[in-house]
């Protein structure tokens, strides 16, 4: 004790402290901040969870969608968008919106599971609206590919591309590639319209049919390309850029070659 | 060759003259083959360009026979049975399906089909980097103008021949292509809907035009280049093969290698490799994959949807077309489809072919030639081509622009919008610049002759002074730079002449001596043989200010490392005694 009290007034000691201390609320918050967010989930009832998801949107939404989401002249209202538009939106990081633009880009989500989820509960507190579909209903194993590929062909493909790479729409506004969209998402797309796209209720396109387009746009991101590379599966555009550089850069550098005088 | 040598020794030619002899006494082929097989060609890469057109349309022959076999060309509607499972009970047209079959189903049907597609695209990229070459050289020259007009003729037809096999598979892509080319066929004034209803037979798409695409494609159009390209190469045979400038190359000779056995052996491996590219790309790299477009209905269309590169040019020129319609006396001119993909397309083919008529004509130039134009010796005409090309390449943009504006975060708006104001500006800009950089190029060549090369040795003079050295080019860069042949403008023509009497073609020569003005009034005269001798003094000066310092290099002591002389013993003794010198002063 002696030892300790003789060098309290060390100038060391500060720099000690400081680090101990550092370490001690930094060793806390980690430990308090990595709690399981589906065990939260489950915890938490959906009274609570509204109640974190108000708090959560006056937090990261309401500067745009307003404090009572009724909309601004920055962002529209929500009431009545229900729980699958705001999953969707959060989910595939489009809102928060990043930066204002034509469209909300998508990117890495900034909520995690449980507080998507709480503000999908605030947002479907606030009027009724579409629901996240639920497992039975994106679950698309027993549906008709080829079926699936003829609505495809009908309704998605002339924004979203035959291969469902995206296209380009008018604007500088575009619709998305569905190579990384999961089922659910490609259900609540459907049933809110998010952005330029429409909405495609029940009663235009019956669940079964939704789940049949689910089926084949899993089956264009799975599939293999038979052919070989598929150069992004873009059409002619990548093929003539291949043509003209790999193919006819080989050509050429060939045709130099073989000109090369005879010595 | 054996015949002119009475005594064969081996067994081997003995028999190879016995075949020889037995065949010639037959069909006469001795008499041809020694007069034509020692025929000399000469030497150079851009030679080989259009050989690339030529053994790709081999390819593209070979393979297409063998789709023949498996494809059906009719529009009867069945129900798709074969192994590709998303389109599996689907209702679509026998020629979509028996395309998917070829796909799936055919024994190396991908492959080929890959393949057929390849070399198609090649051979079409080929006709164009040709004609390029072709065009900068000017071996459009006369005697040699009726084959360029073949030569635009082909690529005509192989357009043609592209587009009417992109159709024929009748999935949902390549309707979308003919629809287009249906709308472009209904904007004909006054002929256009009755010339949609007799080419389609009836309302679009009906039930007859793919198999009269069929018969267009595997046998009129093949068999119009087939003819054309047997025209072409006759007359590249008769008429030889221009040259690059170079020693001992004139107008009126070929420096080469003979066709027996230099030529065969270039050309029959060049075939090899040319085949051997659209057989590899063809089993790595997916072209087309129909399965995923699905079969055609006019209701659908997909994003993103883009001709073959060979027309993208065209569907460019309708994107960025503005919406521009008259209606008169009940009937509508689309302007908006007419002047992008009738009368545009109309005026550059015209162009094209009559190209060399218009130079021969401003040039008043009736010689023939043989011998290559390096392209900076005709600045106005290279100037042309690259803003032909300029003018080119922003369609292209044009035909790929939701593509760009999707992979480069652009709006398509904006795209169009550049596109609309840069195909009337730069174009122009490509050719003011090109034309000076041919000019200054020129200049270069001319300085070369008179001052020799720039050897990158500097040298300080005694009395401080710091000169480059320079050095005579040699005889093959001088046999290439005075290749050039100075082209006098045309003087303008009398009005009035001396007896008082009006000229009839006053105002035809004039615009005509305006024109060759503008074509050769600023090029850089070639320096002449008094005025190189005189050169030749100045270079030799230098050369004379540099030769006390050999004695140092063969010393070694300049030999390793910097070529430059700024400090060095002897130098500096002399620059120590100025430097006296002044100081005394």
């Amino acid at each position: 004790m002696k030892f300790l009290a003789a060098r309290r007034r060390q100038p060391v000691v500060a720099l000690a402290m400081l680090l101990f201390a550092l370490v001690a609320v930094g060793g806390v918050y980690a430990a308090v901040g990595t709690v399981r967010p589906a065990e939260a989930a489950g915890a938490a009832s959906s009274e609570t969870q509204v109640e974190m998801g108000k708090q959560l949107y006056l937090e990261g939404c309401s500067s745009c969608h307003s404090l009572q989401a009724q909309g601004s002249t920055n962002g529209p209202t929500l009431i009545g968008v229900g729980a699958a538009a705001v999953d969707f939106q959060v989910a595939t990081g489009r809102m928060p919106l990043a930066a204002p633009g034509v469209q909300a880009a998508a990117g890495p989500p900034q909520y995690n599971k449980e507080e998507t989820a709480a503000l999908a509960a605030y947002v479907s507190s606030l009027a009724p609206g579409p629901a996240i579909p639920n497992a039975e209903q994106v679950d698309f194993g027993s549906a008709d590919v080829a079926e699936g590929g003829v609505l495809f062909r009908v309704n998605c493909q002339q924004c979203h591309q035959a291969a469902g790479q995206g296209g380009a729409l008018t604007q500088g506004k575009y619709a998305p590639s569905l190579m990384n969209a999961t089922p659910v998402q490609m259900y609540e797309a459907m049933i809110t319209g998010p952005q330029s796209m429409p909405v495609f209720s029940d009663s235009t396109l019956p669940e079964e049919d939704k789940k049949a387009i689910i089926a084949y746009v899993d089956y264009l991101q799975n599939a293999a390309d038979p052919g070989g590379l598929s150069l992004g599966r873009l059409g002619p555009v990548t093929e003539g850029l291949f043509l003209w550089t790999a193919v006819f850069g080989a050509l050429i550098a060939v045709a130099i070659w073989v000109g090369i005088k005879a010595r | 060759m054996s015949t002119t040598n009475p005594t064969v020794s081996s067994p081997i030619e003995a028999a190879g003259e016995g075949v020889a002899t037995y065949v010639d006494q037959r069909v006469g082929s001795n008499k041809f083959l020694s007069r034509n097989l020692g025929k000399v060609f000469p030497d150079h890469w851009s030679f080989m360009l259009g050989e690339i057109a030529l053994y790709s349309f081999i390819v593209v022959l070979l393979s297409g026979v063998y789709l023949t076999l498996f494809y059906k060309a009719s529009m009867v509607e069945v129900i798709y049975d074969g192994s590709y499972v998303p389109l599996k009970g689907i209702e679509m047209s026998e020629a979509y399906s028996s395309s998917l079959d070829i796909s799936f189903d055919v024994r190396g049907g991908l492959l080929i089909r890959q393949m057929h597609h390849w070399a198609a695209l090649i051979f079409i990229a080929a006709i164009a980097v040709h004609m390029f070459r072709v065009f900068f050289t000017g071996a459009f020259r006369k005697p040699r103008e009726f084959n360029w007009i073949i030569g635009v003729g082909l690529a005509t037809l192989a357009l043609a021949a592209g587009f009417s096999g992109y159709s024929l598979p009748d999935d949902l892509l390549s309707g979308t292509g003919l629809q287009i080319a249906r709308g472009i066929v209904q904007s004909i004034p006054i002929v256009g809907t009755w010339g949609a209803f007799l080419l389609f037979g009836g309302e679009y798409p009906g039930t007859d035009f793919i198999s009269r695409l069929y018969g267009i494609h595997i046998l009129l159009v093949p068999g119009l280049i087939l003819a054309l390209v047997t025209v072409h190469l006759m007359l590249v045979w008769t008429q030889k093969h221009t040259q690059f400038p170079g020693p001992g190359r004139t107008n009126s000779n070929v420096v080469g290698y003979p066709l027996m056995p230099v030529y065969m052996a270039k050309a029959g491996g060049f075939f090899f490799i040319v085949f051997g590219v659209c057989t590899l790309i063809a089993g790595l790299v997916t072209l087309n994959p129909i399965w995923i477009f699905g079969p055609y209905t006019p209701d659908q269309v997909s994003a993103g949807s883009q001709p073959d590169w060979y027309i993208g040019w065209l569907d460019g020129a309708l994107r960025i077309m503005p919406n521009i319609e008259t209606y008169l006396f009940g009937y509508t001119i689309s302007w908006n489809i007419l002047i992008p993909a009738v009368i545009m397309p109309g005026i550059v083919f015209t162009a094209l072919a009559l190209y060399p008529f218009l130079e021969a004509w401003v040039t008043g130039d009736k010689r023939e030639h043989h011998l290559l134009d390096r392209p900076r010796n005709n600045p106005t005409r290279t100037g042309i081509g690259v803003m032909a090309i300029t003018f080119y390449g922003l369609l292209w943009i044009g035909g790929g622009n939701d593509i760009i504006a999707t992979s480069f975060n652009l709006t398509i708006n904006s795209i169009t919008w550049f596109l609309r104001l840069t195909i009337f500006v730069l174009p122009p800009i490509a050719f003011v610049v090109t034309r000076r950089i041919c000019l200054a190029l020129q200049r270069r060549d001319r300085d070369k002759l008179l001052h020799g090369y720039e050897t990158g040795r500097v040298l300080r003079l005694p009395h401080g002074e710091f000169i480059e050295v320079h050095e005579p080019i040699n005889y093959k860069e001088m046999a290439v730079i005075t290749s050039k042949t100075d082209i006098t403008p045309l003087p303008a023509p009398v009005k009035v002449d001396a007896d008082g009497v009006a000229n009839p073609y006053y105002r035809l020569k004039s615009m005509r001596a305006k024109l060759s003005h503008f074509f050769y009034a600023e090029n850089i005269a070639k320096p002449t043989a008094a005025e190189i001798e005189a050169a030749q003094h100045h270079v030799a000066h230098d050369a004379a200010l540099e030769a006390p310092l050999h004695a140092y290099e063969d010393a070694d002591e300049l030999r390793n490392g910097h070529g430059g002389v700024l400090h060095h013993l002897g130098m500096a003794d002399t620059n120590s005694k100025q430097f006296a010198e002044r100081t005394e002063q």
